[in-house]
C-alpha cells in the first residue's frame, strides 16, 4: 500500500499531502504520524495541504485527529497552505477544525511552531 | 430545462470516490464553474459518494449537464440499494451520525449546492439528487 512520506526537519515533522487521498491512505497517515512523533520526540507537525483540491469531512476529521493525538504526545500541529477555495468550502460545510492552527506556507508555519515552543511551558 | 449530457460512474471501492471527485471537477470546469464553485461541487460529491459506499454498501452516481435558458447547471444523482435512511430530517442535522463520522456530510453537502433532495425508505435504498447552477 502507498504511504504518505513524513520528513524530519529539526524538531519538527513535515508531511506534504500531494495526492488526492483515499480514506485508507488518510488513516495510515494518522497512524504513521503518531508513531513518528513518539519515535523522534518531535515537538511540532506541519501538514502541507497546498496541493489538496478539497477537504471534506473525512479529511477534516483526520486533520483534527492528528492535531489532538499530537497534542497528547506534546507536539503542536500547524496546517499550512490551505487554498482559499478550500477554506471557503470548509466553512460552508460546517467544519471548524478548532484547535488546529493554520499558516500560509511552510516557512510561516515553522515560525509559528518556534514561537509556540519558545513561549509554551514544558 | 434540458439535459445536454449524461454519464454514470460506479461507487464500489474507495478508489472510485477519487474518480468521482476528479470527474466532478472536470464536468464543473467544462460547464464554466469558477474555482470556488468547483470545489463546493467536488466536496459535496465526496460526501455523498462516501455515504453511498459506507452507509449504502456501494452505488452509482449519474452526472447530468443541464441547460435552462441561459442557465447552466450540474446535477448529480447518487443511488444505492442499502438499508435506507429511516429519518431523513434527523440524518440531515449537523452532528448526527450512526457511524464514526462527524455527521456533517449530508447537511454540509446540502449547504454547498442550490437544490438538494433525498428519497429514502428503510430497507429500500437511498437516492440523493443535488444541483448547482452557475
Ligand atoms: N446512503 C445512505 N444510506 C443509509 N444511511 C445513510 C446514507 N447516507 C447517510 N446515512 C445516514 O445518515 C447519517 C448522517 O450522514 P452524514 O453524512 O451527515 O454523517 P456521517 O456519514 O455519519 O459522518 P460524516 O461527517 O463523516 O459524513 C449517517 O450516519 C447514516 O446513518
Ligand atoms: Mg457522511
Amino acid at each position: 500500500m502507498d504511504r504518505i512520506p513524513i520528513l524530519k526537519m529539526g524538531a519538527f515533522l513535515l508531511v506534504t499531502i500531494q495526492v488526492d487521498m483515499h480514506d485508507r491512505l488518510a488513516m495510515a497517515l494518522q497512524d504513521d504520524l503518531s508513531n513518528k512523533i513518539v519515535e523522534t520526540g518531535a515537538r511540532g507537525v506541519l501538514i502541507d495541504i497546498s496541493s489538496l483540491e478539497m477537504v471534506d469531512s473525512f479529511i477534516g476529521r483526520m486533520i483534527a485527529n492528528i492535531a489532538s493525538v499530537a497534542r497528547v504526545l506534546d507536539a503542536e500541529t500547524v496546517v499550512v497552505g490551505m487554498r482559499p477555495a478550500v477554506a471557503i468550502t470548509l466553512v460552508e460545510l460546517g467544519l471548524s477544525l478548532h484547535g488546529v492552527r493554520t499558516a500560509l506556507d511552510v516557512e510561516r508555519g515553522m515560525e509559528l511552531l518556534e514561537t509556540a515552543l519558545a513561549d509554551g511551558p514544558r | 430545462m434540458v439535459v445536454v449530457r449524461r454519464a454514470a460512474l460506479e461507487i464500489r471501492r474507495e478508489e472510485d470516490m477519487v474518480r468521482v471527485r476528479r470527474s466532478v471537477r472536470q464536468w464543473a470546469d467544462e460547464l464554466g464553474f469558477g474555482l470556488v464553485d468547483q470545489t463546493k461541487l467536488v466536496t459535496a460529491a465526496s460526501e455523498l459518494s462516501r455515504n453511498a459506499l459506507v452507509h449504502g454498501g456501494g452505488g452509482t452516481v449519474v452526472f447530468e449537464a443541464l441547460e435552462d435558458g441561459p442557465r447552466r447547471g450540474l446535477r448529480l444523482t447518487f443511488t444505492d440499494e442499502g438499508p435506507g435512511i429511516p429519518d431523513v430530517e434527523l440524518a440531515l442535522s449537523d452532528g448526527y451520525t450512526t457511524g464514526s463520522g462527524l455527521g456533517f456530510g449530508l447537511g454540509g453537502a446540502k449547504r454547498l449546492v442550490n437544490e438538494f433532495s433525498i428519497e429514502s425508505r428503510r430497507g429500500a435504498g437511498t437516492r440523493v439528487v443535488m444541483t448547482r447552477w452557475k
